[in-house]
């Protein structure tokens, strides 16, 4: 398509490309007006490396395959510091390794995006879907008391949309956001339609530019004094409480005369939503709470629902480590179940309305 | 509290006049004990920084280590980073801004042992870095321990018996292993002792400099320097032991300077122009407007298709999901992949529908298409009982089944023109035939377009491919009509 054909259609998100979730995420990012991908190759997220080392030169934009997980985190480190969007991302073990360059973006208040396309766990696992890392991404995960934003996407047009979203909020409250997906939504392809792009950001003002006005800029995460340290976490956590307040996402669909309401995201969630139809044609009164932000965990919501329904059904492909964040939600008044499946497993349409059935009775 | 201090050297413009983010109230004296080698090199990069004119470009990276807070000091950028990750922060910053200059400071146990890797890798990349390397032969922050430039027989807090060589090896020469590498331009080793070894060290260290604000790569310039603390000796007997004992095993010199066979490192702006994004991210055949030719789907289909892993099978899949897409029918594509994934046998779920896709795997199938005997006895019984199936008939035997069939040669079709690699073509050929009885739209012209923009990139594929999908569209077989 030429240039022209493009402004004849007034903007591109008329205008619709079939891609897989992981290379969606990279338009998103390159449409952001990111400026660096740094990352090691690890399925079911490679093709974010793979789409980024086609499309990031082609702009002069940046490039480069880490030697590991804990390189790449630290070069997003630099480049943030520097001033300018840089995103990185893996899955899984790969995760693990970033946690403490993690720890220090957050302490630094510094801006970064990372993608998780969660894969099977714990150890080396496999290759298959999991939703595993929800505890090491959405509680934090390193050493400290920090966390960061956590966004989860359930298609390829989220996984451009909301990273695409990342960067944004990663530059308002200055701190690391995740994009957290499962290996489903990574590999399938879909319909997307791009935002348009953003023009260059001018670099903040506590970026180390390398300039005569910012020389006097300086970024670190030590504080030998007690208190001074303490401070330090305060503020954090006055930040996570705003982030708490403003950010919350989610889709109810359903719910609002549900005796019983489902929780899932990701992929979880579509398969959630198919459920409710087909409960619903059976004139079963269920419904879908889906998060689409983890932290901030769209409380809010869930409190608001708690009167009407009798019962909550959390599905994950872990261990059930969601769960515990409805459960808090709710203060436990009501009870929650869990259905899970493990090891690259992803529950079927039968085991998700049969579970219903048996809690409705 | 005002405390009585005096400044042991002139201060150099590259450093604070007062230390001012030094907690506590020492503000014009540095943390460094007494004869210890990172004052000294802190004073010949301030000193450099100047005469060289590279403060406001600089960033010096604090590692951690005993300079970790070397940032209370330099008057330029500041960032203190994750223990040996400095060369890695470093290069993160250098390729956002090609334009600033990083110095990346790092101790033995910092550079030698848990940043080992990052370090010669930033190196083998050629990163237009300095990296001022420490060797004090100690972990000096943490008080005393064995460090990768420890030397044999040295007693440490965990070397209390002497580093032995059956133990923990020899000590790490780090010089020579970077001189070893191809990108590095200029490796020296020089010593913070003697007045005469001091002033070969800045002379060194500006080289260093020199090279990265001309942008030709990667410095290395190792530092043998004093921990008079931890060698439990007073400054003179130190810098007199490293002499004796640490310059024989880590000999002084240059071990590599090719800097004038290398040309600066350019790298050009980034690209932010709106047009030339657009014009970079959209591929030059994704104009189709579908919005003019929709379809509607009499229900969703949710199709499998499977096969070896060389037949094509998922671009068998893509190219429906691009048929649909053309038609503004809503398409997922999923491909096999984890679990799945065994023994050569490849599938992807393909989802069309004219509403809201829920899951995108395929496990109920109304559309079976197979191209191996495997995957027909493998996804056979997910067939619904109305659903339709397609399979290759070159492969596969006739199934024992009441579900509707259909079949194509599609192997042997392909073989036929050439090419084995167009079976896929072939399949879809039949598919279209298929879907002709089931649905009231034809979808013929669409699959073709699909084929078109499938093989956009390989001219000489379009007609071959074309002519499989007439080829396979004309043969298909009714084996069983339910
Ligand atoms: C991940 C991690 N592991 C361990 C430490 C503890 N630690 C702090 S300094 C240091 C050793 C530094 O030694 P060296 O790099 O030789 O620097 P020197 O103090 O001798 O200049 C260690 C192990 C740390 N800060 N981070
Ligand atoms: S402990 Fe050793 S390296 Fe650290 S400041 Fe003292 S002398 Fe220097
Ligand atoms: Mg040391």
């Amino acid at each position: 398509m030429s240039i022209s054909m493009v402004k004849e259609s007034m903007s591109f998100n008329t205008r619709k490309l079939l891609l897989k979730g992981n290379e969606a995420s990279v338009y998103g990012a390159l449409l952001a007006g990111c400026e660096c991908f740094f990352g090691y190759p690890i399925t079911p997220a490679s093709e974010i490396a793979n789409t980024s080392a086609e499309f990031f030169p082609k702009l002069n934009r940046t490039f480069l395959q880490a030697e590991s997980e804990i390189a790449a985190i630290n070069m997003v480190f630099g480049a943030s510091a520097a001033g300018h969007r840089a995103l990185t991302a893996s899955s899984g073990l790969g995760i693990s390794l970033k946690q403490e360059g993690v720890s220090y973006i957050a302490t630094c208040e510094l801006p970064a995006v990372i993608i998780d396309v969660m894969r099977g766990g714990p150890g080396l696992g496999n290759i298959g879907p999991e939703q595993s890392d929800y505890n090491q991404v959405v509680k934090g995960g390193g050493h400290g008391s920090y966390k960061c934003v956590v966004l989860a996407p359930n298609s390829p047009q989220e996984m451009c949309d909301f990273t695409f979203k990342a960067f944004d909020l990663a530059d308002k409250y200055r701190t690391p956001v995740y994009v957290l997906t499962d290996g489903v939504v990574g590999q399938m392809l879909e319909s997307v339609s791009l935002p348009d792009p953003i023009g260059k950001k001018p670099l903040p003002e506590w970026a180390l530019a390398g300039t005569a006005e910012t020389r006097r800029n300086m970024i670190t995460s030590i504080y030998l004094d007690y208190d001074d340290l303490e401070s330090v976490n305060l503020k954090l956590q006055a930040k996570y409480a705003e982030i708490m307040r403003n950010e919350q996402r989610y889709e109810a669909y359903m719910v609002d005369d549900a005796e019983l309401i489902m929780v899932g995201y990701g992929i979880i969630s579509r398969l959630i939503r198919s459920a409710v139809d087909t409960l619903r044609s059976e004139g079963r009164k269920v419904g879908m709470l889906r998060p689409k932000s983890l932290f901030p965990f769209p409380v809010d919501a869930l409190r608001r629902l708690v009167g009407n329904a009798d019962s909550f059904l959390c599905v994950e492909m872990s261990n059930g480590q969601m769960i515990d964040d409805v459960r808090l939600a709710i203060e436990c008044s009501k009870p929650v179940r869990l259905l899970n499946r493990m090891g690259g497993n992803v529950p079927s349409l039968e085991e998700i309305t049969g579970k219903c059935g048996e809690i409705l009775k | 509290m005002s405390v009585n201090e005096t400044v042991k050297f002139g201060r150099s413009k590259g450093f604070f006049e007062t230390f001012d983010r030094r907690p506590g109230p020492i503000k014009k004296n540095m943390h460094y004990c007494p004869g210890c080698g990172h004052g000294i090199l802190h004073k010949l990069i301030a000193e450099a920084l100047i005469d060289l004119g590279m403060r406001d470009k600089m960033i010096v990276i604090s590692p951690v280590g005993c300079a970790v807070f070397a940032y209370y000091y330099f008057d330029c950028g500041g960032i203190s980073v994750p223990h040996g990750r400095a060369p890695a922060v470093a290069t993160g910053m250098i390729r956002a801004n090609p334009d600033s200059f990083v110095i990346s400071y790092q101790g033995d146990g910092d550079l030698g042992a848990i940043g080992l890797n990052n370090f010669l890798q930033a190196a083998n990349r050629g990163e237009n870095m300095t990296v001022c390397f420490v060797n004090n032969g100690i972990y000096g922050m943490t008080s005393g321990q064995m460090a990768p430039t420890t030397l044999v027989g040295q007693k440490t807090a965990t070397s209390p018996y002497g580093r032995s060589a059956t133990n923990e090896g020899y000590p790490l020469k780090v010089a020579e292993m970077v001189a070893a590498l191809e990108s590095p331009i200029y490796v020296e080793r020089v010593a913070l002792t003697s007045t005469k070894n001091i002033r070969a060290a800045r002379t060194a260290l500006r080289k260093g400099l020199t090279y990265m604000r001309e942008k030709r790569g990667f410095s290395l310039i190792e530092f043998l320097a004093a921990c008079p603390v931890n060698l439990k000796k007073n400054a003179s007997e130190a810098d007199d032991w490293i002499e004796n004992n640490m310059i024989p095993y880590f000999p002084l010199g240059r071990f590599k300077d090719v800097a004038s066979d290398r040309s600066p490192i350019e790298r050009p702006e980034p690209v932010f122009d709106k047009e030339k994004v657009v014009e970079a991210l959209f591929p030059a055949d994704s104009g189709l407007d579908w919005r003019k030719k929709e379809a509607k789907l009499r229900k969703e289909l949710r199709i499998k298709c499977a096969g070896f892993g060389g037949q094509g099978v998922l671009s068998l899949g893509l190219m429906i999901a691009e048929m649909g897409q053309s038609r503004d029918i809503n398409v997922s594509w999923l491909p096999s992949y984890g679990p799945e994934m065994r023994g050569g046998t490849a599938n992807c779920s393909v989802v069309l529908s004219n509403n809201e896709i829920g899951s995108p795997i395929v496990k109920e199938t109304n559309l079976l298409i197979t191209m191996n005997q495997p995957s027909m006895d493998k996804f056979l019984p997910d067939l619904l009982p109305k659903g339709l199936l397609l399979y290759d008939r070159t492969n596969i035997e006739r199934p024992d089944t009441d579900r509707r069939t259909y079949s194509v040669e599609a192997g042997r079709i392909a073989i036929e023109l050439g090419n084995p690699k167009c079976a896929n073509s072939a399949i879809m050929g039949a598919f279209a035939a298929c879907l002709r009885g089931i649905e009231q739209v034809n979808y013929e012209e669409a699959f073709e377009e699909a084929i078109r923009k499938t093989f956009a990139k390989k001219a000489n594929l379009v007609n071959l491919n074309i002519e499989a999908f007439r080829k396979g569209k004309e043969s298909v077989k009714i084996e069983n009509v339910n």
